[in-house]
């Protein structure tokens, strides 16, 4: 067990600063090419979550533009497309379990968004 | 396959072909119509001068019957029949052979034979056509007088009174429709009419009518009381008498006073013959409304199939507007039926008359007449129809309210056999059918047994007979928003604006659970953008708003948006649109001109949005809110600037009323449209709040849509001043943002008001309410406070942040790929995107 950690150490990448969060909504970044949607949830813990940008019903990377809120008390993201929801912490689809996105485990530290790889 | 070959295209004509064709009966159907036009709405005729066209009245077209497989000739009237061979012959020589016939001729205008009666300003009042000539024959003239103080002669009056003449009605009886009416009704009637202008001569008898030599006007009529009338038009609406000529031809059996005789299954003397509607004598009753002869066409349709329907004879029951005043008539409202009593209302105040006939035992109700106030008429029907036992004092039926609360009919007291809605034969069994079927709102249950869709007037008594059944049922209507919310908008409304809360967390915090979501996120957001008119993109809103509301444009389906600046009234100038096309070429984006008389260019990159918004402002144009629950476009015609046939400037009045209520945030979308004529090139019926110019001012029309469930608008107000069509509209709107549900466009939300058309228009221009003004200064304050979305934003460079693709790097997208189709670039379907990222990889 202790080798296998030691193995993948994680690897962490700054995003971006807490000054480019909006509030109770999305941004997106991009991560050698691959686009990450970050929501800023200031009054919730943790403050920050991050899933897949790629919209896998829509077809588009589209998820960091859509309405946060919570369904059934899970906290989750509508896609802007088809009004689908993906729940932040583990990217499923609450309307089709067939479907889900990446989720990517992020913080906030020294009001700096860091993405653990 | 059955030839059936109807004779007659008018309403019951119609409704027959109707039935047949949706029945298992296999039938090819030779529709024969003597007019020239299609199947039209008779019953409404004199709205032709106050707004409606022609067109507006059809209840088909030429086209329709050809998709129905129905072969259909018009202009051309059946000149014989020979039941021998089964064939008809037109005036025309064309012959039809046939296995059925049905003859559905109706009636022809009764003209009383007066010496003069043959003069060129002598018409009648029966078609399309005639009230062409009335038009031609009152142009320029001041006079016009009605012959027949009946059900019809009262609604040609309307007509001729709509033509701006001074009108007159001549009747012989001693009073007003002296059918449906009491001598005391007849009176009320009487008062009330003359209020509004039209002089009414009754109990005189025309001798004759000639020239008039000299003077103003055309005519002279002179009567048996050696009086005279001095007019320049006679139009002859006193009643009508069957066109039973080509029975009479061919042997069939008629009445004694004309009228096709015919049995319980509407056959003539000839089993292959049918009779329906006004030319049809049954019982030796001619039966001259038209909720009968759609029964009567049901009957015989029937005899065609295996399940036979008896056509009983029908109530001839009748409610209804002459000249705007409210007007009832039930059962016996003679009190013939001996030892009947009579109980009467009569308020010289407001002009309200009623009377009840009540049966010797005081139990039921014979008969009842309403003038003035109709309200009671509904229950008064039921009580007569279902014969349900009186209450103890009857009299409280029609007193006013305030002298004793009126026993309510309960829903529960109706049997199923009570017809609720008599314009689509729908029963309370019907109804408690579709709630058992699962169809249980209000809506559905409309929608289901088209109950309550055709006059309206029973929309009160089915939402009693609804709710009555879900309670039955146990059930009760969930009208929560969502999880987070246990109210519908209108409530949440009510909460926001009285508690006066300015954000969503004040809401949720006060009266909701949970963080909310994306129902009511954005519903919260309108209203506080309706009642507060606050930039949509300050802080503590911006996570409310839809992606379309806050990037201020319309996101496509490959993530990209389109971009749509507001050309008010769809007026540009050159330099404008020159503007719009450097635009689109610079940042590669794909041009339509959509219906809403504007330019769409869709493909724009989130990060582009600013930068083309910034040129586009800096060349004046402004958001035009595509994104928003919000007004979209006033769609005009040229006007009276251009049109040969204009009578107001259409394009004035567009820019007028798009620049007043741009912005202003609403439960659904909202449309219109500004016509300079009744030509109404801008389609302006089809809107949520359409307005066409008249000779006098403005006709206002309300909640038409187009799209999925087209809906005519209805006739609103008529001839409006600039000030008055404003204030009516601020009203509208406003009482529609307060009341609607989220996104019910206006025509929906119209038909779930208990009172529908005739309630808004008591909010509105009668202010029943009180509101009027509260409603009105709240549209001031939006209109005061507007603001330009898109120029707010790119003045703020915080605001600008959002539209960054990525906030760790300057690159775009690349995964947004378009391809080229007829010179414009379009999205890359799914298999072309693979293709061409496997390439470049």
């Amino acid at each position: 067990m202790s080798n296998t950690q030691q193995a993948i150490e994680p690897q962490t990448i700054t995003l971006c600063g807490l000054s480019d969060l909006i509030p109770n909504s999305g941004i997106c970044a991009e991560v050698d090419g691959q686009q990450i949607a970050l929501f800023y949830l200031p009054s919730e813990t943790p403050q920050v979550y991050a899933i897949g940008n790629w919209d896998p019903i829509g077809k588009a990377h589209v998820l960091s533009r859509g309405m946060v809120g919570d369904i059934g008390g899970k906290l989750v993201v509508a896609s802007p497309l088809y009004k689908q929801h993906f729940d932040l912490l583990t990217g499923e689809c609450l309307e089709n379990d067939q479907v889900s996105v990446s989720a990517f485990s992020v913080s906030l530290v020294d009001d700096q968004v860091l993405l653990s790889l | 396959m059955l030839k059936v070959v109807v004779v007659g295209n008018g309403m019951v004509g119609h409704h027959y072909v109707e039935q047949l064709v949706a029945s298992e009966i296999e039938a090819h159907i030779t529709v024969i119509g003597g007019e020239t036009r299609p199947a039209y709405d008779r019953v409404h005729l004199s709205e032709v001068f106050s707004g409606r066209t022609p067109e507006d009245l059809a209840m088909t077209t030429r086209d329709h019957y050809r998709e129905l497989g129905v072969e259909a000739h018009f202009g051309d009237f059946v000149a014989s029949i020979d039941r021998d061979n089964k064939i008809v012959t037109t005036e025309s020589g064309k012959q039809y052979a046939y296995d059925k016939l049905v003859l559905a001729t109706g009636s022809y205008p009764f003209v009383p034979p007066v010496k003069g009666n043959d003069l060129e300003p002598c018409l009648v009042y029966r078609t399309i056509d005639d009230l062409g000539m009335i038009q031609a024959q009152a142009k320029d003239r001041k006079i016009g007088v009605v012959v027949g103080g009946g059900l019809l002669g009262l609604e040609c009056a309307n007509a001729v009174k709509n033509l701006g003449l001074e009108t007159h009605v001549v009747e012989f009886a001693p009073g007003l429709m002296g059918v449906q009416l009491d001598n005391g009704g007849s009176a009320m009637l009487r008062r009330k009419i003359e209020a509004l202008g039209v002089q009414v001569h009754t109990s005189k008898a025309t001798q004759v009518i000639e020239e008039n030599s000299d003077g103003d006007t055309r005519l002279v009529m002179q009567f048996a009381d050696g009086g005279s009338l001095a007019t320049d038009m006679i139009v002859f609406s006193a009643g009508i008498r069957p066109y039973d000529q080509l029975a009479r031809d061919c042997g069939l059996t008629v009445g004694e006073r004309g009228g096709i005789e015919v049995d319980y299954h509407c056959k003539t003397s000839d089993s292959d013959i049918f009779a329906i509607g006004e030319c049809a004598l049954f019982g030796g009753r001619i039966f001259g409304l038209v909720a009968p002869g759609y029964r009567m066409a049901e009957a015989a349709v029937s005899q065609l199939g295996n399940d036979s329907v008896a056509f009983q004879g029908a109530d001839m029951s009748t409610k209804l507007k002459l000249l705007g005043v409210d007007v009832g008539s039930i059962g016996d409202a003679h009190g013939k039926e001996e030892g009947s009593v009579a109980y009467t209302f009569s308020d010289e105040r407001i002009d309200v008359y009623k009377r009840l006939i009540v049966s010797a035992d005081g139990k039921k109700l014979l008969g009842a007449v309403l003038v003035g106030d109709c309200s009671d008429y509904d229950t008064l029907l039921q009580y007569f129809l279902n014969g349900i036992d009186l209450p103890a004092d009857p009299q409280t039926l029609i007193l006013p309210y305030n002298a004793g609360e009126a026993p309510a009919l309960g829903a529960a007291a109706l049997p199923a056999t009570a017809t609720i809605c008599s314009c689509h034969n729908v029963s309370k069994g019907d109804i408690v059918s579709a709630m058992d079927a699962g169809f249980c709102s209000l809506a559905e249950v409309k929608a289901e047994t088209a109950a309550s869709t055709g006059c309206g007037g029973c929309t009160a008594l089915l939402k009693n007979i609804v709710d009555d059944e879900m309670a039955a049922r146990g059930l009760e209507v969930n009208t929560a928003m969502c999880e987070h919310f246990n109210f519908t908008r209108q409530e949440m409304f009510h909460v926001i604006k009285v508690e006066s809360i300015k954000s969503f967390e004040e809401l949720i915090e006060k009266h909701g659970t949970g963080r909310g979501c994306d129902i009511c996120k954005p519903t919260a957001g309108s209203i506080l953008a309706s009642l507060w008119n606050d930039y949509v993109l300050e802080d503590k809103h911006v996570g409310l708003q839809d992606t379309n509301d806050t990037f201020l444009a319309n996101m496509q389906k490959n993530g990209t948006y389109s971009v749509v600046p507001r050309i008010p009234g769809g007026e540009i100038t050159p330099d404008k649109l020159i503007v719009l096309g450097q635009v689109a070429k610079k940042y590669q984006l794909y041009t339509k001109i959509t219906g809403a008389q504007r330019v769409d260019l869709f493909g724009a990159r989130v990060q582009h949005l600013p930068a083309i918004w910034e040129e586009l402002i800096e060349a004046g144009f402004e958001t035009g809110h595509a994104y928003g629950k919000a007004l979209r476009t006033v769609k005009s015609c040229v006007g009276s600037t251009w049109c040969r046939y204009g009578v107001q400037d259409s394009v004035a009045m567009a820019l007028y009323v798009e620049n007043r209520y741009k912005g202003l945030r609403s439960p659904h979308k909202f449309k219109s449209a500004v016509s300079g004529c009744t030509r109404e090139c801008a389609e302006a019926q089809s809107k949520d709040f359409g307005i066409i110019a008249t000779e006098n001012g403005w006709n206002l029309f309300v909640c038409g849509n187009g799209g999925m469930k087209p809906r005519h608008a209805d006739l609103f107000a008529t001839d409006l001043d600039d000030e008055t069509l404003i204030k009516y509209i601020d009203r509208f709107l406003m009482f529609y943002v307060r009341t609607a549900d989220r996104l019910q466009r206006t025509s929906v939300w119209m038909d779930n008001l208990e009172g529908g058309l005739e309630y808004l228009q008591k909010v509105v221009i009668e202010d029943s309410l009180g509101i009027g003004a509260e409603l009105e200064d709240q549209m001031n304050n939006i209109v005061d406070t507007y603001q330009c979305e898109w120029k707010t934003t790119i003045e703020n460079p915080e605001k600008l942040k959002r539209f960054r693709q990525f906030v760790n790097s300057e690159a775009e997208d690349r995964e947004i790929i378009f391809v080229e189709e007829r010179g414009q670039p379009r999205p890359a379907t799914e298999e072309e995107r693979q293709q061409i990222l496997a390439k470049s990889a």
